[in-house]
């Protein structure tokens, strides 16, 4: 299909679910009440690191207006975790607490107070251990155990080898070895945790909750209560955002809302304040990335080796998968023949670690976008030149690259986003300018990235959809995809009225409701588009098929020979001579033997096997298309203060194949990649103390507000990537990954000094400046 | 146990309530579960995110951060009550055309704070709107939209295009 030939597709669309936001009709976790419904509250451990001794749960029991407690013990010893081996953590600790906070007994009262109240009357007995606190620690002879059983506190630990890197150093024009670090981040969203569970009956579970992808707590409750898939429904309310993380996986909270509603009988509701969420919940993993770079004279680059070291936390949730990708796409966006890697996480007494925006990339893409502008200088090449020297073609029509560990990919605009971010921001013309204004230094920087889209994962991978077209024409969509408010709804529609040839306004999709909605892995790996997308448009053609069939007959032609567009089907070429949409259904619905029509449809992306990932050795694909971004960027830095300024003379040059819904991509860009992108590289970071997040407030953390962020541009790229649907790649995961790196070069190009550990506060730019002052 | 309850009057889009409220309870808690007006948010309770801010008597102030009994005898407008029935205020129809909304979680407060101001002053700078939307947190859409969005609705309020 030609763009230009679209109806819907690649045109602004307005969100499906726009009107209901920001009318305050849009219904979330937090907002949904029942009747009887019971608020629950979790008791949670004062020590980091404590042996469970004992719980005396009889005060809160007595305690008037309290209708259920429960403690770890009622979960038989259930254990859960992100895959099969990685099962440690338990619904509320039992014999021990690994992290401070960590949920050890939770009640349900009438009110939010009383349960509170209650929690405080619970009495527990620890036996304080000694704890670890940061990997270097962990990972000493005769450290402290996070868990039994796990020597070194290892958590997961990668080493793989892709050709002789030795060889290729030796070989080398140029070789640098710099260590770069990565802050432990919050996720930033404004809502946080959030359930309400109930059992309709004793087999039967409800559950309402804040979830980004809500077939996990159908996997891991139904596991957990030992009931069939088939009697637990997990109903989709609206999601204010996700990132990764913690709305993909469960808290305690969640296991403790459904096991006291089961105690109570009655609906319960368990809402987390944003303290504990800060407190609490999963982070960024921070990491030490050391990376060893070769090049040729002429600035291309012959081998990297890196060596990362991370912090997983108390438990091992995603971690195997965080640190995975940390390596999995150093092949990309810049040719690189040889690559050598040893990725080692650790346990430790802080909240667990897990994915975010970015997940993996953003802690690599990092290091080597910085020290791409390192080598540049060495060699004196311009930084947009070494870019565009190093960066992988976009392959002819047909043909694919392979990277040194058989990514392969079909379309690549790294160039063409290089070259429109130069340009935009007249890279040329202010390289020549004078950096210093007064007390003041002005510079650029680039920074360039790529991410996997439609993940693919070890496991369930699949996904699908149901076109229900009623007997009025009226169109109702189902998938098991989650919109977090990506705009994934409104994408889906737009892709299901372009392929029937009706109007947006014609379809009407459901939210996730596991008992109706097929089953799909969730909202992460930047996968929704790619995959529930393709479902989404094999079940719409499915069922416009059967219509076509129905106006084949009436039209005494091949069903091949019928088009439908803006809701007219007729012969192609003879549009003159049509049947209105809503005609051609009723004739299908009620003509001798009227018909149900319902159009299937799943991604045969999602289930190809061809190219899959082989996980202990790091080969082949982890996404079924990859997305490229170039970012330019002006800082101001404050030679006086060292406090640094994005300007807004910013622009964000990205490939995602074709935008489906440019305005949304746009939003994505900015909103969901570029402002937490000035975040890391400037401001965000928790402040941790034995275990204790000194900062779990967004003002404190510092995430960015209207002021800090500033009003970038944002350019497309148009690839057409071939596996995608409509040539669609993944929007703005990629472009998380840019800002931090840009920002970095940029504050170099201005002021000469390199912040090597993310964010570039204050006092560590005063600090840099002062001491190549003192230099010289 | 907290506190005997308190009688409060509270008009809230219009509507005058006569409720029995604790001391402690907050005007957010009211507004939500008293009320049933869910559309004004709960996010941080420590004045920080801004998601639950509402208008008292003109001004946007944060809900999460009021005394239900401070609001009695005061008039509060929540996101409920800025629609005419079907009829979107014109900065919910900018904030809806210009494609400034994604997960919608912030939304209801960065109306209300943007109704506050456009009420007060109709012809602000681009300063001046970022610095009402300095009050509000956003995760996901970026502010440039937004931003962009109380511009376009402002000139709307004047009777431009």
């Amino acid at each position: 299909m030609q763009e230009e030939g679209y109806s819907i597709i690649g045109k602004p669309i307005p969100r499906v679910d726009a009107r209901l936001k920001v009318t305050g009709g849009a219904k979330f976790a937090d907002d949904i009440e029942m009747p009887d419904m019971l608020w629950g509250a979790i008791k949670r451990s004062p020590y980091p690191h404590a042996r469970i001794l004992h719980i005396d749960t009889s005060k809160a029991e007595g305690l008037r207006g309290v209708r259920a407690v429960t403690t770890g013990k009622d979960f038989g010893g259930f254990k859960w975790g992100w895959s099969r081996e990685t099962r440690d953590e338990e619904p509320l600790a039992v014999n021990k607490v690994r992290y401070l906070y960590e949920g050890v007994a939770a009640v349900a009262a009438i009110d939010e107070d009383i349960a509170e109240e209650a929690c405080e009357l619970i009495e527990v007995d620890y036996e304080p251990l000694p704890g670890v606190f940061d990997p270097f620690e962990a990972m000493k002879d005769g450290a402290p155990l996070v868990h039994e059983g796990r020597p070194g506190n290892i958590c997961v630990e990668y080493h793989w080898n892709f050709g002789d890197v030795e060889r290729a150093f030796s070989e080398s024009y140029l070789v640098r070895e710099d260590t770069f670090q990565t802050p432990r981040m919050a996720k930033g969203y404004l809502e946080p945790p959030a359930i309400v569970a109930y059992w309709p009956d004793s087999s039967h579970l409800t559950v309402h909750a804040a979830k980004g992808s809500p077939y996990f707590p159908y996997r891991i409750l139904s596991s957990c209560f030992q009931l069939p898939l088939s009697h637990v429904r997990i109903v989709q309310p609206f999601i204010g955002c996700d990132f990764g993380g913690t709305k993909n996986d469960m808290v305690s909270g969640d296991f403790s809302a459904v096991m006291l509603a089961k105690k109570s009988g009655k609906p319960v509701k368990i809402v987390y304040t944003q303290y504990d969420e800060l407190t609490t919940c999963l982070r960024r993993h921070p990491m030490w990335i050391t990376i060893k770079t070769g090049v040729a004279k002429d600035g291309r680059l012959k081998a990297i080796q890196t060596k990362v070291i991370s912090d997983g936390g108390a438990y091992t949730r995603m971690s195997p998968l965080s640190n995975y990708l940390t390596g999995i796409c150093m092949g990309l966006p810049y040719v690189l023949p040889r690559f050598k890697t040893d990725i080692c996480c650790y346990f430790t007494n802080n909240p667990s670690s897990a994915a975010m925006r970015g997940h993996g990339l953003y802690h690599t893409r990092f290091a080597s976008d910085v020290q791409m502008d390192m080598l540049a200088q060495d060699l004196g090449i311009d930084p947009a030149e070494i870019r565009l020297k190093n960066a992988i073609k976009n392959p002819d029509p047909g043909k694919m690259y392979e990277t040194f560990n058989k990514l392969t990919l079909a379309t690549c605009g790294v160039e063409e986003c290089i070259e429109k971010a130069a340009e935009a921001i007249n890279w040329e013309g202010n390289r020549k300018r004078d950096r210093v204004k007064g007390s003041k230094a002005y510079g650029i920087g680039f920074g360039c990235g790529a991410y996997l889209s439609g993940t693919k994962l070890s496991g369930h991978n699949a996904c699908a959809a149901m076109i229900r077209i009623c007997e009025d024409g009226s169109v109702n969509l189902m998938t098991g995809a989650t919109d977090v408010g990506q705009g994934s709804d409104t994408v889906m529609c737009a892709m299901a009225a372009e392929v029937l040839g009706v109007g947006l306004e014609d379809i009407d999709i459901k939210r996730v409701d596991t008992a109706h909605t097929p089953v799909d892995p969730g909202t992460y790996g930047s996968r929704v588009t790619v995959y529930a997308g393709e479902a989404t448009i094999n079940a719409a053609r499915d069922a416009k098929r059967q219509l076509l069939e129905v106006a084949a007959r009436e039209f005494g032609v091949k069903p091949e020979e019928i088009a439908i567009k803006d809701k007219k089907a007729f012969v192609e070429g003879h549009p003159e001579k049509s049947i209105p949409w809503a005609r051609l259904v009723r004739m299908a619905c009620y003509n001798t033997p009227g018909m149900v029509i319902i159009g299937r449809g799943q991604s045969s992306q999602g289930i190809s096997t061809y190219g899959l990932a082989d996980f202990s050795k790091g080969i082949g694909n982890i996404g079924t298309n990859y997305s490229f971004t170039a970012q330019a960027q002006e800082v101001e830095v404050d030679l006086e203060t060292g406090v640094v300024k994005c300007t807004d003379n910013s622009v964000i040059a990205h490939d995602c194949g074709f935008p489906l819904n440019p305005p949304a991509v746009d939003t994505q860009v900015v909103g969901g990649a570029y402002h937490p992108g000035v975040g890391a590289a400037l401001y965000c970071e928790f402040k941790m103390e034995k275990g204790l997040t000194l900062n779990p407030n967004l003002v404190d953390y510092k995430l960015p507000h209207a002021y800090e962020a500033p009003m970038t541009k944002v350019i497309h790229v148009i690839t057409h990537d071939p596996f995608g649907p409509f040539g669609a790649k993944e929007a703005s995961e990629g472009s998380t990954c840019t800002a931090a790196p840009a920002v970095i070069n940029a504050i170099h190009d201005a002021a000469g000094i390199w912040i090597k550990d993310l964010p570039a506060k204050p006092e560590k730019v005063f600090w840099a400046l002062k001491e190549k002052r003192e230099k010289k | 146990m907290k506190g005997e309850p308190k009688e409060i009057r509270l008009t809230v889009n219009g509507r005058v309530y006569e409720l029995k409220v604790r001391p402690k309870a907050l005007l957010n808690d009211v507004l939500r579960k008293d009320l049933k007006l869910t559309g004004t948010k709960r996010g941080c309770l420590e004045s920080v995110c801004g998601v639950c801010t509402v208008i008292l008597d003109g001004k946007a102030v944060r809900s999460c951060s009021i005394l239900a009994i401070q609001a009695s005898g005061h008039e509060v407008t929540t996101i409920e009550g800025v629609a005419e029935g079907d009829k979107l205020h014109p900065i919910q129809e900018a904030f809806v055309n210009h494609g400034a909304i994604e997960c919608g979680y912030c939304i209801p407060g960065r109306v209300m704070m943007a109704k506050a101001l456009l009420d007060e002053n109709p012809n602000p700078t681009r300063e001046e709107v970022r610095l009402a939307m300095q009050g509000v947190l956003c995760a996901d859409v970026g502010y440039v939209k937004q931003i962009e969005a109380v511009e376009i609705a402002a000139e709307k309020m004047r009777g431009g295009k």
